[in-house]
């Protein structure tokens, strides 16, 4: 077999153009789902409270935020949020270990009480972030949820 | 193909409690089946509840919410006999709605 210098080295180009997209989280995500909302495809909680317009939000104790300490399957974890801060528009539940942090959102109409119940996917032992916005700003607690079986895989 | 909600709407006080489970997947696009292949993502990114054609409650979701999905709220200006609709959208462009006398 014969290799000319060229090809050698357009090969190592192509194999570290490759490694690149991988290390950049490009490939994988192209292989899973279309989806293109910022807020859902942050894998960080700062980039996620971000594409929320929600940067740094104060912890508040104002918020009360149901959620079980041991969950046995971390595919079905209840969640209760409840905010007494006034003029809530906008409760947002975020888990720190998902390959997604984003869960959900749920924006909050004039009449409609600051409360949501829900159920959500927990890959593994989590702090889950209850984030609020109001028109005074954002807020947010957390509470710890150990998993004893994932809610991802199968 | 879609199946049904399960909903229902009652009045407690002042408020109506709304209280909904659906019939989804809710697939993330990272689990394998028995064979190795990703199953692809499947799942509802947008809920909203309307009643008497003002919305109460809208929601973006992504795939951490869990399978058959389970939401509960409360919202005020409503009376018995009202209407309460309730409608998802999922990332296969699918949608459902259903609807509910508030009881």
């Amino acid at each position: 077999m014969q290799h000319s210098r060229r090809s050698f080295l357009q090969r190592v180009g192509q194999a570290g153009a490759a490694a690149l997209a991988c290390a950049a989280g490009i490939l994988p995500r192209l292989l899973w789902a279309a989806e293109s909302r910022p807020a859902f495809t942050a894998t960080t909680i700062a980039d996620a409270l971000k594409a929320l317009d929600a940067s740094h939000p104060q912890e508040s104790t104002a918020i009360a935020f149901k959620a079980p300490d041991i969950a046995e399957n971390g595919a079905v974890v209840p969640v209760e949020i409840e905010s007494k801060l006034p003029n809530t528009r906008m409760i947002a539940i975020l888990v720190d270990k998902n390959p997604h942090v984003m869960s959900s959102s749920f924006t909050i109409a004039d009449g409609t009480e600051p409360f949501v119940a829900t159920r959500v996917k927990v890959a593994e032992s989590a702090l889950i972030h209850a984030v609020v916005k109001t028109d005074a700003g954002a807020f947010y607690t957390t509470k710890l949820v150990k998993v004893t079986l994932g809610g991802c895989g199968g | 193909m879609t199946d049904p909600m399960r909903v229902r709407a009652v009045m407690i006080g002042d408020k109506v409690e709304v209280k909904i489970l659906m019939q989804h997947v809710m697939e993330t696009g990272q689990r394998k089946d028995a064979d190795g292949n990703v199953v692809p993502a499947h799942y509802i990114v947008k809920v909203t509840a309307n009643c008497q054609g003002r919305e109460v409650l809208s929601a973006d979701w992504g795939p951490s919410v869990s399978k058959n999905p389970y939401l509960a709220f409360r919202f005020k200006g409503a009376a018995k006999g009202d209407k309460v609709s309730i409608t998802w959208i999922d990332t296969a462009g699918e949608s459902r709605t259903d609807e509910v006398t508030i009881a």
